[in-house]
């Protein structure tokens, strides 16, 4: 692991320097990216289960889309296409932003729109898992439909999903790494270019290798202790029981 | 800006046969998976303890890496393994298929091994007595009572996982190998037609995946033990 | 025919089984009964080896379980067992859960073991029902079926561990009825119910369990009738109160 210590060609750095600067970004993007999943996800879940209306069908068409169609395509239309198919004017100025902003937005939108398509998913598994009680009691209180949902029924369904909320929030640090292909460096786009300079291939991928692993240890470890903190006990396994 | 229709046929060969590669990846891919993720999803119920520790190490380990890592590791290191294997002492070029293969089959049998450890936990409990009772040896209980029943009981989720390989295979792009985004970008590339490409290639993973998961949805409808 | 001689498991620091010894010979029948964990369950499952014991010995038709004993396999032909859950493999027919076992175990012809099976179904009653799926019987239906597919072994010993606990009440008498026919024909039979009808007029004897002893033996009439310990007079009473 000594190739951290070592300076870079241009002299200014050394490797180490590197992998903290690619690790800033992947921990940027995958934050950044979740915060707007859990928002946009959460309306898209909540959406779909409305009875009647528009919102239900235009939820379903988002998940759909974003389910179907790999990321690394989707990250590809959001940094090529969409600028060619904007007017003139805004293409031309977001393709003349400054990498790499030029890139981490496109790839911020890019996570955390297709995140949020899995996380709707979740949202709506976990509403319809409730008993539909719920609802009925709500509305006997006179709660109106969005206190319904936000006071009865999200806090409810989220202690229901934590479990695969937590396998989501681990699997976004990962899809940060799709990001390299327009040109974010992050982790992963860092060991390339290590290797490229050095040629310690093993150092170079080893080293990053187990700085994922650290990042899904503490993921985990944060998600755990946030599901023992908000544990109800009727409502371990997922299940409410009467 | 217009889409050309004409430069879209001409590209279609191309793009069949990224297609055609893809599947191919997607093939090895779930066959190769399933088969090691099962034989991991075993190791992980074993007695030995060593055996049980090396799986459930090596399924963590995959499942807390990006693929594009993967992908790297074995593109960029097996040479170098193989050419130690044979003593050769200097790497030794693989094909590029060959890697990606083999890619493929180990990063995706952690994911299977999870999903058929999930099915194992899925049947009752009462059923390995059951084996034991009437006397199957383990080799027929897991054969002929367990496994079947495990996958059965896990079938949408595998098949989702498959859909999502699928998709995985996209990422092959990173060491420029010739799937279907590949020859899209490659024909982007070469003729400027970058919308249309990318757009061409959403629509027709689009296409697969939509109709995939419809299936499975389906599937999932049938696949009830028929209660009265 | 069955010999237990002070055999004794403990769970950790849990006693289950302290010093029980019995003795059952060819074609008796005993009912074991006693209050919840009293270690009935387990007595029962050390006699075909799916617990295992940590001092003593079990004597079945000549052969041997002690700790060291970890073989076995060959006892498992001489010894049937029919579970409080059925158990039935889902996924087989009716014909196949009563022939796999002919077929894989005792290496008998495809042709042998399914005429066999329709004859064991003929006997519990479930002719018409060979190719369907278990799911699509009912309870009791299922639990006969599980007789037949113990039976298709050609057992020398049946084991029943409660074998009508799970069942509705209007569908329990099906089952006893071919448990009291198996008896009448010379089956030996032990059997851990809660049914004190059937013990009463089906039993040869009883062994009432408390607390992981044998602490009454004695021939069915007579315990029902007669209690020695106290033990035994105090759940007979709270038992037999409906």
């Amino acid at each position: 692991m000594s190739v951290l210590f070592e300076p870079t060609p241009d002299g200014a750095e050394r490797y180490l320097d590197w992998i903290v600067s690619g690790l800033c970004w992947t921990l940027l993007l995958a934050l950044g990216a979740w915060t707007i999943a859990l928002v946009i996800g959460t309306l898209v879940g909540v959406a779909r289960t409305l009875r009647g209306g528009i919102l239900p069908r235009l939820g379903r068409v988002y998940v759909e889309t974003f389910r179907n169609i790999p990321l690394l395509v989707q990250m590809f239309f959001w940094y090529f296409v969409l600028p060619e198919l904007l007017p003139v004017r805004i293409g031309m100025a977001i393709k003349q932003m400054d990498p790499p902003w030029g890139s981490f937005i496109p790839a911020l939108i890019c996570l955390g729109l297709f995140t949020a398509a899995r996380i709707g998913e979740q949202v709506r598994a976990g509403l319809q898992a409730l008993p539909p009680g719920q609802i009925q009691a709500a509305s006997a209180l006179g709660f109106s439909p969005g206190g319904t949902y936000r006071l009865i029924l999200l806090p409810q369904a989220f202690r229901i999903i934590l479990p695969t909320l937590t396998n989501e929030f681990m699997t976004i640090f990962k899809n940060t790494s799709v990001a390299l292909t327009i040109g974010l460096v992050e982790l992963t786009a860092t060991a390339r270019e290590i290797n490229e300079n050095t040629f310690r291939t093993f150092e170079a991928f080893g080293v990053v290798t187990i700085v994922y692993l650290v990042i899904a240890l503490i993921a985990w470890q944060v998600m755990y202790r946030i599901e023992r903190a908000v544990q109800l006990p009727s409502l371990v396994s997922g299940r409410a029981r009467p | 800006m217009t889409v050309d229709l004409a430069a879209l046929a001409n590209a279609l060969p191309f793009l069949l046969k990224g297609l055609w590669f893809t599947l191919q990846i997607t093939l090895v891919g779930v066959s190769g998976g399933i088969v090691f993720g099962s034989l991991l999803a075993i190791a992980r119920l074993s007695q030995s303890r060593l055996l049980s520790t090396l799986a459930t190490a090596y399924v963590n380990l995959m499942r807390s890496i990006p693929l594009i890592l993967v992908i790297f590791w074995v593109f960029f290191l097996v040479p170098w393994a193989i050419g130690w294997m044979t003593a050769s002492g200097r790497p030794v070029a693989v094909g590029a298929s060959l890697t990606i293969f083999v890619t493929f089959v180990l990063f995706e049998a952690a994911y299977y091994a999870e999903i058929v450890r999930a099915g194992f936990r899925s049947i009752s409990p009462g059923q390995y007595a059951a084996c034991d009772a009437l006397g199957l040896s383990k080799f027929h209980a897991y054969t002929y009572i367990l496994f079947p029943q495990a996958i059965r009981n896990v079938l949408p989720i595998l098949l989702t996982q498959t859909i999502v390989l699928f998709q995985d295979t996209s990422l092959v792009y990173v060491i420029s190998a010739t799937d279907l985004l590949g020859a899209a970008t490659k024909i982007a590339q070469r003729d400027g037609r970058l919308v249309e490409m990318y757009l061409t290639v959403g629509v027709i993973y689009f296409v697969f995946c939509f109709a995939a998961s419809q299936f499975v949805k389906q599937l999932q409808g049938r696949l009830a033990y028929g209660a009265r | 025919m069955i010999e237990i001689d002070n055999v004794s498991k403990s769970y950790g620091a849990f006693q289950v089984l302290k010093n029980c010894s019995a003795s059952i010979a060819d074609g008796e029948v005993v009912v074991i009964c006693g209050p919840s964990g009293s270690g009935k369950s387990t007595l029962i499952k050390t006699v075909n080896g799916l617990e295992t014991i940590d001092s003593g010995q079990i004597n079945v038709s000549g052969f041997r379980l002690a700790p060291d004993v970890t073989n076995v396999a060959a006892l498992r032909r001489s010894v049937g067992m029919v579970f409080q859950s059925f158990e039935l493999f889902p996924h087989l027919t009716v014909l196949s859960n009563v022939t796999i076992a002919q077929i894989k175990v005792l290496k008998r012809s495809r042709a042998a073991a399914e005429e066999k099976a329709l004859t064991l179904l003929a006997r519990v009653g479930l002719s018409g029902h060979t190719t369907k799926y278990p799911a699509q019987l009912s309870g009791g239906q299922q639990q006969r079926v599980a007789i037949a597919r113990a039976l298709a072994l050609d057992p020398k010993v049946m084991l029943f561990d409660e074998p009508t606990s799970a069942l509705d009440p209007e569908m329990v008498n099906e089952v006893l009825d071919v448990m009291t026919g198996l008896a009448r024909q010379g089956m030996t039979m032990v059997c851990v119910t809660h049914e004190m009808g059937f013990a009463r007029s089906v039993a040869n004897r009883v062994l009432f369990m408390d607390d992981g002893e044998i602490v009454e033996t004695a021939d069915a009439v007579k315990f029902f009738d007669a209690p020695q310990s106290e033990r035994a007079k105090a759940f007979l009473a709270k038992i037999l109160r409906h």
